[in-house]
């Protein structure tokens, strides 16, 4: 990349960062509501994407975790926890769990594998309907606090978004590490092809393992966040249809590109709340519309982005090679 | 002195069919062994068994005397036994310098070191150094995916040599590269296998390049070892003229 087009980038991811701070200062409620939940849906989507899109591991149960995620910030902060230590000890659950869940793919890749996780997604679901000695089953959890942060209360929508967008920028610099570090190298290289990677010493098994760990983590902390946001949580949100959602988020965003998550997650959050001029037909029109762009562009939104970036480069690269190739036969 | 690979009635079966039968052989410090053999000869699935791909059914493999059969294969690289694969096996969508790094990252520290240490795991003037060798500079960074055939084989090779291996099996190198580039490979492999002392193992059908590549040449015919010699004494033998190189 040039270094006018990366100044030109770094302008505009301060500008995008800029907006996100100040414009929603004169959102009313409901506009907070639905930009603080495109924030968590975007870190749980950024968690499936490490596994999928990086780690090339399919999964159906992202959803899963952002309901064990939600459930144990319920059940702890309602016990008085503080909210931050719930995250702890979610994060800790998310990864153990995630790590087993991976199991399986050590021994089942691509379509069975969605298969095994769908089932998790099922077990979860149950888990949380049924057990009502500890989630309440189908009556929830209401009254879920919102946390203070630093002693700054955060009940009021503008300060929990504020809450939100935050926990995503260092989710997102976290991820920004992990996946330039010889970490990101190792889960592309299990992604494109898992026998090589062996034989250049890779233990594809820890990484296998280590993706479905990081990826559940991310899906638990974007639950701890959805509590607090609905202050109220019951089974539905969390059934299947939250995961293959979330696996549309990053399809259709672009999997295996860092941004791809923000580009699905607005879709998937803001679109529907965009078209519902449209009325009765948006759920229509919104198919459509993703039904197009997965014609269109298999690879997402960022696959364009990407092909039209690499197609440039080849153009540039064959007229530098056209200008030297007419200079030599001029010196001829 | 213990040679650097060591195998011993080495054998693997699938079902009915006995692709490696009781193979043995040993190759010393610095020595180029050459694998050759008709289609279907054993020669690949005998790689496989040696690297862990595939666990045979019976027989050792040691390397510097050490035992390692059916040891997996990310473990054997790091013992410092390394590979090329009959097709092509780089990484298409990393550019070729992240491809090197990939390829020697393992050998750096531990899992938890390399997650908190620099993002090229202190790789980048070692993959440049391979790259300045394997003359592929103007396409450092590049997607592998878009390089040529040939020069995917010689990233391939190059991807073989960043862990500093001790020993490296290559699964026919010369397939497909054109001539000039076959000369250039030729050249690069005795240059490592010289100045770093790498011990090799070559399968290839290209009998030019094994016999002035190679320092020893074995003979591989129906899952057994037909012959095994210096490369003059292999063009001589009749059995050999007989089951592969035709009259």
């Amino acid at each position: 990349m040039s270094k006018n087009s990366r100044l030109l980038l770094a302008a505009l991811a301060v500008v995008v960062i800029a907006g996100l701070i100040v414009i929603p200062m004169n959102f009313n409620r409901y506009g907070l509501y639905i930009l603080s939940q495109w924030a968590v849906m975007t870190i749980a989507a950024m968690g499936l994407n490490l596994t999928l899109g990086y780690a090339g591991q399919v999964s159906l149960a992202q959803g899963a975790f952002v309901g064990i995620g939600a459930y144990g910030a319920a059940i702890l902060t309602s016990h008085g926890w503080p909210l931050i230590a719930a995250l702890g000890l979610v994060i800790v659950i998310c990864f153990i769990v995630g790590w087993l869940l991976g199991y399986p793919a050590l021994r089942v890749q691509h379509h069975y594998l969605a298969f095994v996780t769908l089932a998790f997604s099922t077990l979860a679901f149950l888990v949380f309907r049924n057990e009502s000695w500890m989630t309440n089953g189908i009556y929830g959890i209401s009254n879920i606090p919102r946390p203070e942060i630093f002693g700054f209360p955060t009940r009021k929508p503008l300060p929990f978004y504020y809450l939100c967008l935050g926990s995503l920028a260092l989710v997102t610099l976290a991820m920004w590490w992990l996946i330039r570090s010889p970490w990101g190298r190792a889960f592309m290289a299990l992604r494109e092809n898992p026998i090589r990677a062996q034989s250049l010493g890779i233990d594809t098994r820890r990484y296998t393992l280590m993706a479905f760990a990081i990826g559940s983590v991310l899906g638990g902390i974007a639950g701890v966040l959805y509590a607090p946001l609905t202050q109220y949580v019951d089974p539905v949100p969390f059934n299947l249809q939250l995961s293959l959602d979330l696996l549309m988020m990053v399809i259709v965003g672009g999997a295996g590109f860092m941004l791809g998550p923000f580009l699905g997650a607005m879709i998937a959050v803001l679109l529907p709340e965009w078209l519902r001029v449209a009325e009765g037909y948006y759920l229509m029109l919104y198919a459509l519309a993703v039904i197009a762009l997965l014609i269109y562009s298999p690879t997402g939104i960022l696959g364009i982005l990407d092909r039209y970036l690499s197609s440039r480069r080849t153009q540039a690269a064959s007229a530098l090679r056209a200008a030297a190739q007419s200079k030599l036969e001029a010196a001829q | 002195m213990t040679a650097v690979l060591d195998v011993r009635d080495v054998k693997k079966s699938f079902g009915g069919i006995t692709a490696v039968d009781g193979v043995s052989f040993d190759v010393q410090e610095g020595e180029i062994l050459g694998l050759i053999g008709p289609n279907g000869c054993g020669k690949s699935t005998l790689f496989n068994c040696i690297l862990g791909q595939l666990v045979p059914s019976a027989g050792e493999v040691r390397v510097d005397g050490k035992l390692v059969t059916g040891q997996r294969p990310a473990e054997l690289n790091r013992l410092g036994v390394s590979r090329t694969f009959q097709l092509l096996q780089v990484f298409p969508k990393l550019s070729v310098r992240d491809n090197l790094i990939l390829a020697g990252q393992e050998h750096r520290g531990s899992m938890m070191s390399r997650l908190f240490g620099p993002s090229d795991a202190g790789l980048t003037e070692t993959a440049d150094q391979m790259i300045g060798f394997f003359k592929l500079e103007h396409l450092a960074d590049e997607p592998a995916g878009g390089l040529s055939y040939g020069q995917q084989k010689l990233l391939d090779a190059a991807m073989a040599f960043m862990g500093g291996p001790r020993l490296v099996l290559l699964d026919e190198p010369a397939g497909g590269v054109n001539p000039t580039m076959l000369g250039d490979l030729k050249e690069r492999l005795i240059a490592i296998n010289r100045e770093r002392r790498a011990t090799f193992v070559v399968i290839e059908h290209n009998m030019e390049f094994v016999m002035s590549l190679c320092s020893r040449v074995m003979v591989m015919a129906e899952g057994k070892v037909l012959a095994i010699g210096k490369p003059d004494e292999i063009r001589a033998n009749p059995a050999v003229v007989e089951a592969y190189l035709g009259h």
